[in-house]
């Protein structure tokens, strides 16, 4: 009898929406066994295609069946500094498991989970790092950031992380919350960099702090600009400066990073009792669990497009629904409602779909229909775009950063701008989807590119 | 590794001018900009302007009420002790150019940033008239300090135990109907900021104002600083902190600095420093 896909156990649904605890706990060893041995090790491995980084996945699942887990974590590490994390935050679905053969008839391997368990068992192999007398700058410690300072600190450079807030890891640390991607693994990562020799600088503003040409000045070699897209998009619409209407950036980062709405903690927290999240992206998601835990009592993604369009991560989205969070579909918003400068419910223009758009996806239009929610809380999660800040200190110093007709920088395929010996990719120079493992990928080519440079 | 605390003196009750150790945060910072700190670990971030740097010593210095939590703690570090976090300088610097003669307006415990301002105009060339105001004697701080960064200093007191009895605006009327004004800043509380801009409105003095709304990072990732201006929505941390005083939606700013209060006004209740010193 064929073996079915291995299921990770999961916190009660009623206790969690209480705790901040992961939500999924790891496979079991024997679980990991019998999802290994459901892997057909195809000779042309779609899976492999359908990751951003192509991890060699059949071989490393060969690897478990021969019960090497070690030799596993190497396969992975090849290509993937960040099993623990990607295992986890990745919308495997869209991507390997998503091209995996026996997801055509049944279920797909449980690529992820394998991957997460390798990740979380296994420690990335010591390297001897012989000096190269070379210094490079990372700015950002996101994924790209910490991908890129190991690759390059195996060839010896020096290497300096640069971080604006006072915490590392970008968006693992203030944006996806502990019960999806719990600290220890996020700590994990950035402790075996420091064990590498990876410098760590907190509390810098690269174009504030230091400047580009300061840190050439300052005999930096190469820089590579990981800085990510942490502006927020705000909806431009009546209402929206109104107190209890936050980006999902404020929200995360207040609870996430600050610890707001813990007992211990100065940075304060406005918890009112009913919350519109509007967006249907992971931010979205990640937005309105953390709310249904601070204790909302009725918390609603608000989404103009239908429940097909939505572009989070399944799992989050089931694992939203099981925590009671209300979805509401084909809803625009209009305006939000004031009373003594409070939000007091929002109105919506009810949608529907029309024509697919650019993109492919079908645009909602309106209806002429009008519907009000009664909210207290308004949480904006409609993504964010690039910050500007090292490009245009960078054009006050004489050094234009090309980028395109919406802030992000252009670079090449090897990740370079127009300016020698400066790189930039991730969520600031975006190929692809904006997600940690393109991030990753980004930090990869950008650090072979930087080595071949300073050869 | 912390930012340590090299000097500090309480310079009127209850207000403390503090020196640290700030390499990053002085290299490039210009009158107008501002820092956040955090006092210590799971403390929250703050904003406060720059008050004074030392380039060649990398030493920063703050001028702050404790007023709050958090400024509390920082109040309470000694000299030799650390701060976790000091991040900056963050901000657009003041619009620094030689407009003729500026009026620097300076209220109450958020003064201190006038200092750089003032002596920046005046090093572009500019005459510069420092207006300068608290409610008595024993709040006005640095008095000869400013005097040195301006062409003439005012004082002005409420209740006119030190220079002119009355408000800010009352001197301002006096030089706008004695000289031809090119720009005026305020640095101050809002109700100030917005009685200077009301004053200079539709008199052709370009007027700007430094807003203090509430931050989180500080560096345009989450929008809490959000300023309408122009009716247009700006970010006070990177936008800003100084905007055209005549544009700014000053009720809205004031009603966005309110939400936390209760939960403020509980936290410093309950905070062990400020039961110690009423001991």
């Amino acid at each position: 009898m064929a073996v079915e896909r291995q299921r990770v156990a999961e916190q009660d649904k009623i206790q969690r929406r209480s705790n901040f605890d992961p939500v999924e706990s790891n496979l079991t060893e024997e679980q990991v066994k019998l999802e290994a041995s459901r892997c057909l090790n195809c000779k042309n491995p779609r899976c492999v295609q359908g990751c951003p980084v192509n991890i060699q996945i059949p071989q490393f699942i060969q690897a478990i069946k021969e019960d090497n887990l070690e030799k596993a974590g190497d396969i992975i590490r090849e290509t993937s500094m960040l099993p623990s994390v990607c295992g986890r935050v990745c919308p495997q679905e869209r991507q390997c498991e998503g091209n995996c053969v026996l997801g055509i008839k049944g279920e797909p391997v449980a690529i992820g989970a394998l991957e997460r368990y390798v990740g979380d068992n296994t420690k990335a192999a010591e390297v001897e790092i012989k000096p190269s007398g070379k210094k490079v700058a990372v700015v950002g410690s996101g994924c790209a950031g910490i991908t890129a300072a190991a690759d390059l600190r195996k060839e010896g450079h020096e290497v300096v992380v640069f971080e604006a807030l006072h915490k590392l890891g970008g968006v693992l640390r203030y944006g996806i919350p502990p019960f999806r991607l719990p600290r220890v693994v996020l700590d994990r990562e950035i402790t075996n960099l420091k064990n590498m020799g990876v410098e760590f600088k907190t509390n810098v503003i690269v174009g504030k702090s230091i400047t580009l040409k300061q840190l050439k000045d300052d005999g930096f070699d190469a820089i590579f600009i990981c800085s990510g897209a942490g502006l927020p998009k705000m909806m431009g619409i009546p209402g929206e400066n109104l107190n209890c209407v936050f980006s999902a950036n404020e929200f995360l980062t207040r609870v996430n990073l600050m610890q707001a709405g813990r007992e211990d903690s100065p940075t304060p927290l406005k918890v009112g009792k009913k919350v519109a999240v509007i967006g249907g992206g992971n931010v979205a998601m990640d937005a309105a669990r953390t709310a249904v835990r601070v204790g909302f009592e009725e918390v609603y993604i608000i989404y103009r497009r239908t429940e097909k369009e939505l572009p989070a991560r399944l799992e989050e989205i089931r694992h939203a629904k099981e925590e009671g969070v209300i979805f509401k579909f084909l809803h625009a918003p209009v305006e939000i409602y004031d009373k003594d400068g409070y939000v007091n419910g929002m109105k919506f223009e009810v949608m529907e779909l029309g024509e697919p758009d650019a993109s492919g996806r079908r645009k909602p239009v309106g209806t002429g229909e009008f519907v009000d929610v009664d909210v207290d809380t308004v949480i904006v999660a409609l993504g964010t775009g690039p910050n500007p800040i090292i490009q245009k200190s960078a054009e006050a110093e004489g050094l234009e950063i090309l980028t395109d007709k919406r802030g992000y920088i252009t670079v090449d395929d090897t990740r370079a701008t127009n300016l020698p010996t400066v790189y930039a990719g991730g969520d600031v120079a975006p190929v692809g989807e904006s997600n940690a493992i393109n991030a990753m990928g980004a930090g990869k080519k950008a650090a072979k590119a930087i080595n071949e440079l300073l050869k | 590794m912390g930012y340590k605390i090299l000097d500090k003196k309480e310079i009127c009750p209850n207000q403390f001018e503090i020196k640290i150790d700030a390499p990053y945060v002085v290299r490039n910072a210009k009158a107008g900009q501002f820092i956040i700190f955090r006092a210590e670990e799971n403390g929250e971030r703050v904003p406060l302007t720059i008050a004074d740097v030392d380039k060649e010593k990398g030493e920063l210095t703050l001028v702050f009420m404790a007023v709050g939590y958090s400024t509390k703690k920082l109040a309470a570090l000694n000299v030799g002790e650390e701060l976790v976090d000091i991040v900056g300088p963050l901000g657009q610097p003041t619009h620094i150019k030689k407009y003729g003669t500026v009026v620097c307006l300076a209220g109450g415990y958020g003064a201190a940033p006038c200092y750089l301002i003032a002596k920046a105009f005046k090093d572009a060339g500019n005459k510069v008239y420092m207006i300068m105001g608290a409610r008595n004697k024993d709040l006005i701080f640095w008095a000869d300090k400013m005097k040195d960064a301006c062409t003439e200093l005012f004082i002005t007191t409420d209740d006119g135990t030190m220079g002119e009895k009355g408000f800010v605006t009352g001197v301002l009327e006096g030089l706008m109907n004695q000289e031809k004004i090119d720009y005026a800043i305020a640095v101050g509380p809002m109700p100030m900021m917005r009685a200077v801009a009301e004053m200079t409105r539709g008199t052709g003095i370009y007027t700007e104002a430094s807003m203090n709304p509430i931050m989180v990072d500080g560096t345009g990732m989450c929008g809490a600083c959000r300023v309408t201006v122009g009716g247009e929505t700006k970010f006070a941390c990177v936008d800003g902190p100084d905007f055209n005083a005549h544009e700014i939606d000053f009720d809205e700013v004031i009603n966005r600095t309110r939400i936390y209060k209760d939960q403020e006004r509980k936290r410093s209740e309950n905070c062990n420093l400020l039961k110690q010193a009423e001991k």
